[in-house]
């Protein structure tokens, strides 16, 4: 019994780690003050309100959305094919690709952008949206190889030459029965990536210029003017809809099977 | 070229960057029949059917399929159905649509497609799992799925890998069976490729046994397990003593030996199962290193001057103990006469 209620306690201080500051937040966009504060002061869902009505809002989460959606696209385009090749293939140097592909989690966040500003953005006068584009693909690109390269791994690779036996060409096996069974795959890294694009800070930091703002960015910016509960409010919204996404995949995908 | 040709490889040389796999090999397939491809592993017999499935391409040497050059023709337009070893099913598709796949390829209209699939899985007796999924079914089951899928191509040849290796025994010999039935029935022609002496012995009208990229020996079951025609395919089917001749004597580890018995000119060397060496009486004596109980026998393992000894005496005799020293005759009359010893 002992033993158990040690156990308990270990599990409660892991799970308030984890979970308190979620449940702070949550609290401090209930309130009804006017400065972020916790405990609330009284109960309302007026600031929970007022995140619809802040225009600069409102365009940073389209920006944030649209990297989020299309950056993660762009990566699953390069990465399908990426993690395809090193794993059907016996190529020459396969190992540095990898290494390459996946520099991206290693190297900070940071020195990227500060990389992509200084050489990219300012010689080359490269649009800042291309470069935010450009940099959340490169960094949602190493999640998308990974989690498509576990998938492929556990498919064997001979019912491609059976498809082809049974008629079809090498490029149509891969769509009739490589693509199809790795699916799950691919939807579990269009998942991670969309969340780690959508949260993505250190980079975008860099790289947002005139008009052109993530919404992490932007809530920063936001909370040094104004600091009220309103942030709160919003990040506990975005909370909710990355819960709601990854439910929804556990749901229908088995999501944790892949990640 | 008879008419009746199905298969026919011509100076076949199959290459892996600089190692040749496969030397300018030839052999001719008669339709219907059902040949077996025999030997260790590392032999070519699967860089051989990987050739003629077209997932390989040769270095030189041509692949003709009823007449038909097909050596540089894509594996998806040969006609030649391929079960692998590990069945290959295709996980997301239900039997039923693993079966069609190739029908529903090739734009059948779909009421020949649910008719073939239909007879398909009648012929391998698994009409009723049609909606199950690959996952859902045991290794003997899925092996039956693969053959279906290949058999409602109608294909000109059919390859089968390994096809009883990953069965247990049980379902190994019923598979067997199976593979005969399907076979009469349909008239398909079909290759298969095995390391197991057995599996080619009991299925196959024609073995071709294989060795380091070549053909060692093409003969019939009967014709290999009583004529080996060389120490090594000798060996490869049981006989477990194989000795060469010289001068008209045995040539042993202890120098030259006289043979009890007549030998035939030209031989090479002589090889003897356990059953044919005589354990009691004769000219050598070896020490029971080895025995064990086989039912119907006894296996002895004897140490001798000649080198390692097989031989099998009747459980009814009396047994020798570990440690004993037996007398043992090789008689020439119960030999195997080997053309070539290597």
């Amino acid at each position: 019994m002992k033993r158990n209620l040690s156990t308990v306690l270990v599990l409660g201080l892991v799970l308030a780690f984890l979970i308190g500051p979620f449940l702070i937040i949550i609290a401090a966009s209930l309130s009804a003050g006017n400065s972020l504060a916790f405990p609330p002061q009284g109960l309302s869902l007026k600031w929970v309100a007022k995140v619809f009505t802040v225009e600069s809002f409102r365009e940073s989460f389209a920006t944030s959305m649209f990297l989020a959606i299309f950056g993660t696209l762009a990566a699953l385009a390069l990465g399908v094919p990426a993690a395809y090749a090193l794993n059907r293939y016996r190529l020459p140097f396969s190992e540095t690709v990898r290494t390459v592909v996946s520099a991206p989690i290693i190297v900070p966040g940071i020195i990227v952008g500060l990389a992509l500003l200084r050489y990219l953005v300012i010689p080359a006068g490269v649009p800042v949206m291309l470069a935010l584009f450009c940099a959340h693909t490169a960094l949602v690109l190493p999640y998308a190889v990974r989690v498509v390269s576990a998938s492929l791994g556990n498919l064997r690779s001979d019912i491609e030459e059976a498809a082809v036996l049974l008629g079809c060409t090498r490029s149509g096996a891969f769509f009739r029965v490589v693509l199809p069974n790795i699916r799950g795959g691919i939807l579990a890294a269009f998942i991670l990536g969309f969340v780690t694009s959508f949260n993505q800070v250190p980079v975008s930091l860099f790289l947002s210029g005139p008009g052109v703002r993530t919404l992490p960015i932007d809530m920063l910016g936001y909370m040094e003017i104004n600091y009220d509960p309103s942030v709160a409010a919003l990040s506990a919204l975005l909370a909710f809809m990355s819960i709601g996404i990854v439910f929804l995949a556990e749901r229908f995908l088995g999501f944790s099977r892949y990640v | 070229m008879s008419d009746d040709t199905c298969l026919a490889l011509e100076r076949l040389t199959l290459a892996y960057g600089d190692t040749v796999a496969v030397d300018a090999l030839d052999l001719t397939v008669k339709r219907g029949e059902l040949i077996a491809l025999l030997g260790p592993s590392g032999c070519g017999k699967t860089t051989t059917m990987r050739a003629i499935a077209g997932l390989l391409e040769p270095r030189s040497g041509t692949i003709r399929l009823e007449g038909a050059d097909i050596t540089r023709r894509p594996a998806n337009k040969r006609e030649i159905g391929l079960v692998f070893q590990s069945y290959a099913l295709f996980p997301h598709l239900s039997v039923f649509e693993n079966v069609a796949f190739g029908l529903r390829l090739r734009r059948e209209p779909r009421a020949a497609v649910e008719a073939k699939v239909a007879e398909g899985l009648r012929t391998v007796g698994l009409d009723h799992l049609a909606a199950r999924k690959p996952a859902e079914l045991s290794g003997g089951q899925q092996q039956r799925v693969a053959l279906a899928r290949s058999l409602v191509m109608e294909p000109k040849l059919l390859l089968l890998d390994e096809p009883l290796s990953n069965l247990d025994a049980r379902l190994r010999l019923e598979m067997r069976a199976e593979l005969q039935r399907v076979q009469k029935a349909s008239g398909i022609t079909m290759i298969f490729v095995t390391h197991d002496q057995g599996e080619a012995l009991a299925l196959a009208d024609r073995i071709v046994v294989m060795r380091g990229g070549a053909i060692e020996q093409l003969a019939t079951p009967e014709e290999i397990w009583n004529r080996p025609a060389s120490g090594f395919v000798a060996e490869f089917v049981g006989f477990e003593t194989v000795l060469g001749l010289r001068d008209g004597k045995l040539d042993t580890p202890a120098g030259l030996v006289p043979v009890s018995g007549d030998v035939p000119a030209g031989a090479a060397g002589l090889a003897w199962r356990p059953g044919a060496v005589t354990l009691g009486t004769g000219p050598f004596e070896g020490e029971v290193l080895g025995v064990s109980f086989a039912g119907e026998s006894r296996e002895y393992l004897l140490d001798s001057p000649l080198g390692r000894i097989k031989a099998d005496a009747p459980a009814s005799l009396a047994m020798h103990g570990i440690g004993a020293k037996v007398a043992f005759d090789l008689p020439a009359a119960r030999a195997a006469v080997l053309p070539r010893l290597g």
